[in-house]
């Protein structure tokens, strides 16, 4: 997979992981992907989500040691 | 992707801390999902537009009194619940700290940043007792007929 960036959202809360996720994807071209890091339990729901709603693609959601990654495909 | 933008509005009447942030983190999240967001402040919610320093202006008894018991700025405000005579909102405070969540203070500029549009109620304003000099810059002053126009069109219409 092609990662165009990374974004480094743990540690912080709602409602900055998709705040910041929108921010990083402003920057994105259609097909890029961003690589998203949150220790925020609630993004499992919100990212999906909010991708769905902006016409982007979750591509793979990983989690470990309580770090959940999300590679999401710009629409 | 999407033809035109939706809309989301919420008013803001309440003035407590609690209330507020919900508001807030509310219209950040619609931001970050591309609505266009207004954030429509009557009542004790314009306590959330105050300027926290004192604004030098020409008020008479009644609108001094208000101003004087109403919270200056959003992070003076309190609580809905557990208030306890201002103990709560610095305990809400804390535990926002330890979990790395965003403060009212900086909810605000964050939105401000994401282009919420921050209108002050001119009636209430006016009620109240307060000057355009005492709340913070890069707001708009309306009435209920401009707050109508955006929430007909609002996919998302709150009251808080």
């Amino acid at each position: 997979m092609n990662v165009a960036k990374v974004l480094d959202a743990k540690g912080l809360s709602c409602p900055m992981p998709v705040v910041k996720t929108k921010k990083a994807m402003d920057e994105l071209t259609s097909g890029q992907v961003l690589e998203v890091q949150t220790t925020d339990k609630g993004a499992n729901s919100d990212l999906p989500a909010w991708a769905q709603a902006s016409g982007h693609k979750v591509i793979d959601i990983k989690e470990e040691n309580g770090i959940l990654t999300f590679w999401i495909e710009k629409g | 992707m999407s033809q035109q933008k939706k809309k989301t509005t919420i008013i803001l009447f309440s003035g407590d801390y609690d209330k507020a942030m919900a508001a807030y983190i509310i219209a950040n999240g619609a931001a970050a999902y591309d609505h266009d967001v207004t954030i429509f402040h009557t009542f004790w919610g314009l306590n959330a537009l105050r300027k926290d320093a004192h604004a030098p202006v020409q008020k008479g008894f009644l609108e001094k009194m208000f101003a004087k018991m109403m919270p200056r700025g959003a992070d003076r405000m309190g609580l809905s619940r557990m208030n306890f005579a201002g103990i709560g909102p610095k305990l809400i405070k804390h535990v926002i700290k330890k979990h790395n969540a965003m403060p009212l203070p900086q909810l605000i500029d964050m939105a401000k940043e994401q282009g919420v549009k921050l209108v002050a109620c001119q009636m209430t304003v006016d009620l109240l007792g307060l000057k355009p000099e005492e709340l913070i810059d890069g707001i708009e002053f309306a009435g209920v007929a401009a707050y109508l126009a955006d929430a007909s069109e609002g996919n998302v219409n709150l009251f808080i």
